[in-house]
C-alpha cells in the first residue's frame, strides 16, 4: 500500500512527486475532520528541516495547544478547539436541523475515516453513521456524539503558500521566490532580516528568528519541504500523518478531492463544513495550501477575508504622490507668502 | 506567544461592548490569540521615519528658499537635510536582523516592494543631499551643485512622505486601513520639524517662511492625525490605549503648544524658539506614536477579525461568506 490511498500519475510510491513534474502548482490539501491532534506533523517538520525550539514557549493554558501559532521555529500549528454544547456553529443552508438522524443520513454516511486505506467502518451512533438507534435522551433532545457534550476541532495550520504571497512581494531583498513548483520559499542566504515579510503577511505566518538561535535574525517560515520535493519525496508533515488529515499532491487533485469531501460531509449532516483557501477569487488568489474546516475559520485563528495588501498599492503611491505635493505646495506658499 | 498579562489586558480592552453605538460585534477568535504577527521592528525605525521626513522637508525648503532668493535660509536648511539624512542608513541597518547584509536591500529594484523602491529612493536622496552640501563646502562645480539640489528637493518631497506607504502596505490593521492618512501624517510632522529645524539654526530675520511652514505643518499634522483616528474607527482606538496612546498624548500637546508658540513668534523669536523644539518633540513623538500603535493592533486578534467579518457579512468580502 503506497502511503496515500490517492492516485495520481504525477506522484510516485512515496507520494513525493515524480521527476518533471517541474511547472505544476503542488501544496496542502489539510482535511481537518479527520485530524486527531497528535501533532506528528509537528513534530516531522522539526525533525526534518532541523527548526529549533522555542525559545518564548510554554504552557499557553489554551486547551491541548501549547505550540500556540505558526512561527520561525513553528512551521505547523495543531490547534484545539473544545466547543460546548450550544456553541454557534452554524448549520450550512439547506441542511436542515442538525438533531437527529434524518439529515444525517442524507449521505451516504461515509464522514469520518474513508481516507485510510481500510475503512474499519464506523461504529453505531458515530459522525455520520447511517442509522442512530435508540438515542438516549437528554432534556428531551437526542443525545449523540455530535451534539451530546462537546465537539474537538482540531486542525494542523501550515504557511499558506499563496497565489499572491504578500511576503514575497514587498520582500525588497528577493530573498522569497516562487518555486518550479509554485510554492514560496525563502533563501536562507539572501534574506537579511528586514523583517518587512512580517508585517505583510494576513495569517501571521513568517517571522524572525531570534538573534542566537540558528539562522538567527532570517525570516523563516514552511517550504513545503522544498529540498524533499527535489528528492522526489513528499512533505514530512505529509507523510508523518496517521490519517491522511495532510493530502500533499497537485493543486488541482486536491481541489477536486476536497470539493468531493466536502459534499460527503454535507450530506452526512457534519456542521459547519467549510473549504478555506480554495477559493482562486479570494484576496490571495487563493492558497497553495487549503483546509476544509468544520466551523469558520475565525475559531481557528484564521483570517475570515484576508487580503494581500500589495493589492492597495497603487493606491497607496496615489496618497505618497499627493502627500508629496502638498509638502512642495506648503514649501512654496511660505517662501512666497509674506515677507522675509 | 502572548501569554503575559500586559498583552491579554490590551486585547480584553480592546474587546467590544463598550457601548458605542455602530461598533462591531466580537468575531470568535482562537482562544483571543493574535491572528497576525507584530512587526519584528526596533527603536530605529521611529528614529528613522522621525529623520528622514527631517532631512526630506529640510531640501524642500532648501530649494523652495533658494528659487524664491532666501540664499542664507537655503543653505541652513541644506544643512540640516545633509545631518539628518546620515544618520538614516545607520538606523535602517541597525534594525536589521541580520546587518551585515545591508547590501542585498540594493540586490533587486522590486516596484512590487515599498522598501525596494524606498531604499533606492534612500540611496539616490542622500547622495544629492549630501553631494549638495559636500559640493557647496568645496566651493567648485556650481552647476552639479545646483542639479545636486533640485534633486534633493524633488526626491525629498517623497522621502518625507513614502514612509507612509511603506507602513501602510502591511497587513496591520491600524497601518493598511490608514494607507490615505499616513504620507500626509508623515509629510507634514515633516514640514513641522524641517521648519522648526530651520528656525532654530538660521540667524535672525532669515527664518521667517520657515516659521510660517512650521506652523503650516504642524496645523496640517493635528487636522491628518484626526481625520486618520476618526475614519480607523474601532481599529484605531489602540491611539487612545498603552503606550501608543501616550505617544499620542504627548504629540498632540507638543505640536498644539509648539504651533501656537510658532504663530505667536513672528516678532518674539525667543517664543518661535521654544515652539520650535516644542514641534521637533511632537513630531518624533507622533512617529512613536504610529510605530507603537502598528504592535498593539497586530495584538489584538479583534482589529484584524472583527473588520473582515464585517466586509464578508455585508457582501463585500473577497470570499463567499460561507460555503454550500
Amino acid at each position: 500500500m503506497t502511503h496515500s490511498a490517492h492516485a495520481s500519475d504525477r506522484l510516485n510510491h512515496a507520494g513525493g512527486p515524480v521527476p518533471g513534474t517541474e511547472g505544476t502548482r503542488f501544496g496542502f490539501f489539510t482535511d481537518t475532520s479527520v485530524c486527531i491532534g497528535c501533532k506528528a506533523c509537528e513534530v516531522a517538520c522539526k525533525e526534518w528541516n532541523q527548526v529549533p525550539e522555542r525559545t518564548d514557549t510554554g504552557f499557553t493554558g489554551d486547551s491541548m495547544d501549547n505550540t500556540g501559532d505558526l512561527g520561525a521555529d513553528a512551521w505547523r500549528h495543531v490547534a484545539f478547539i473544545e466547543q460546548p454544547r450550544g456553541h454557534d456553529a452554524m448549520p450550512r443552508a439547506g441542511l436542515g436541523p442538525l438533531v437527529g438522524g434524518e439529515a444525517r443520513s442524507a449521505g451516504n454516511g461515509r464522514a469520518g475515516l474513508e481516507w485510510f486505506g481500510q475503512d474499519p467502518g464506523l461504529p453505531p451512533g458515530a459522525h455520520g453513521a447511517e442509522a442512530i438507534p435508540q438515542l438516549p435522551i437528554f432534556n428531551g433532545e437526542p443525545a449523540s456524539p455530535a451534539e451530546d457534550g462537546f465537539r474537538w476541532l482540531m486542525s494542523s495550520d501550515v504557511c499558506k503558500h499563496c497565489s499572491e504571497a504578500a511576503c514575497l512581494e514587498v520582500c525588497p531583498t528577493g530573498a522569497i521566490f516562487y518555486t518550479e513548483f509554485d510554492t514560496v520559499v525563502v533563501q536562507d542566504d539572501v534574506c537579511n532580516g528586514c523583517g518587512y515579510c512580517v508585517t505583510a503577511c494576513p495569517y501571521g505566518v513568517i517571522e524572525r528568528r531570534s538573534p542566537g538561535q540558528p539562522g538567527g535574525g532570517g525570516a523563516f517560515k514552511c517550504t513545503l519541504c522544498y529540498d524533499r520535493m527535489k528528492g522526489n519525496q513528499q512533505p514530512a508533515c505529509a507523510q508523518a500523518c496517521p490519517t491522511d488529515s495532510i493530502q500533499f499532491g497537485p493543486l488541482e487533485e486536491l481541489r477536486a478531492r476536497a470539493d468531493v469531501r466536502a459534499e460527503e460531509l454535507i450530506g452526512a449532516g457534519v456542521p459547519g463544513v467549510q473549504l478555506y483557501g480554495h477559493d482562486q477569487g479570494d484576496g490571495v488568489g487563493g492558497n497553495g495550501a487549503f483546509f476544509l474546516l468544520l466551523d469558520e475559520p475565525e475559531v481557528y485563528g484564521l483570517p475570515p477575508d484576508p487580503v494581500t495588501p500589495t493589492r492597495n498599492l497603487g493606491e497607496i503611491w496615489r496618497w505618497v504622490g499627493v502627500a508629496a505635493a502638498g509638502v512642495v505646495a506648503a514649501a512654496g506658499a511660505a517662501v512666497l507668502g509674506g515677507d522675509r | 506567544m502572548s501569554a503575559d498579562p500586559t498583552r491579554l489586558g490590551e486585547v480584553a480592552a480592546s474587546a467590544p461592548g463598550d457601548g458605542r453605538v455602530g461598533h462591531p460585534p466580537e468575531v470568535r477568535s482562537y482562544y483571543a490569540r493574535p491572528v497576525i504577527k507584530e512587526p519584528a521592528w526596533t527603536w530605529e525605525v521611529p528614529w528613522y521615519l522621525f529623520a528622514g521626513g527631517l532631512a526630506g522637508c529640510s531640501s524642500v525648503l532648501s530649494l523652495a528658499a533658494r528659487l524664491a532668493g532666501h540664499d542664507v535660509l537655503a543653505d541652513r536648511a541644506r544643512s540640516i537635510a545633509a545631518g539628518a539624512v546620515v544618520v538614516c542608513p545607520p538606523l535602517l541597518i541597525s534594525d536589521l536582523g541580520r546587518p551585515a547584509r545591508f547590501y542585498n536591500m540594493l540586490r533587486v529594484f522590486k516596484p512590487t516592494s515599498v522598501m525596494s523602491v524606498g531604499s533606492w529612493l534612500l540611496a539616490a536622496y542622500s547622495t544629492a543631499a549630501a553631494g549638495a552640501v559636500g559640493l557647496s563646502w568645496w566651493g567648485r562645480l556650481p552647476r552639479l551643485r545646483a542639479a545636486a539640489d533640485t534633486a534633493a528637493g524633488g526626491l525629498g518631497a517623497v522621502m518625507a512622505t513614502y514612509t507612509g506607504g511603506l507602513m501602510a502596505d502591511t497587513s496591520i490593521p491600524v497601518w493598511h486601513e490608514a494607507r490615505r492618512e499616513l504620507p500626509a501624517l508623515f509629510g507634514s510632522g515633516g514640514l513641522a520639524s524641517a521648519g522648526s529645524a530651520a528656525v532654530l539654526l538660521s540667524p535672525r530675520g532669515s527664518a521667517e517662511p520657515a516659521r510660517r511652514l512650521a506652523v503650516t505643518g504642524a496645523g496640517t499634522e493635528l487636522i491628518v492625525d484626526n481625520v486618520m483616528r476618526r475614519r480607523l474607527g474601532m481599529v484605531g482606538k489602540v491611539y487612545e490605549r498603552g503606550e501608543a496612546g501616550r505617544y499620542h498624548r504627548a504629540a498632540e500637546v507638543a505640536t498644539l503648544l509648539g504651533g501656537g508658540a510658532m504663530a505667536a513668534g513672528r516678532h518674539r523669536p525667543w517664543l518661535a524658539r521654544l515652539g520650535a523644539l516644542s514641534l521637533l518633540a511632537g513630531s518624533l513623538a507622533q512617529r512613536w506614536s504610529v510605530f507603537k500603535a502598528g504592535f498593539q493592533s497586530a495584538r489584538d486578534p479583534q482589529a484584524t477579525l472583527a473588520p473582515q467579518r464585517a466586509r464578508l457579512n455585508r457582501g463585500e468580502g473577497h470570499r463567499a461568506p460561507s460555503r454550500s
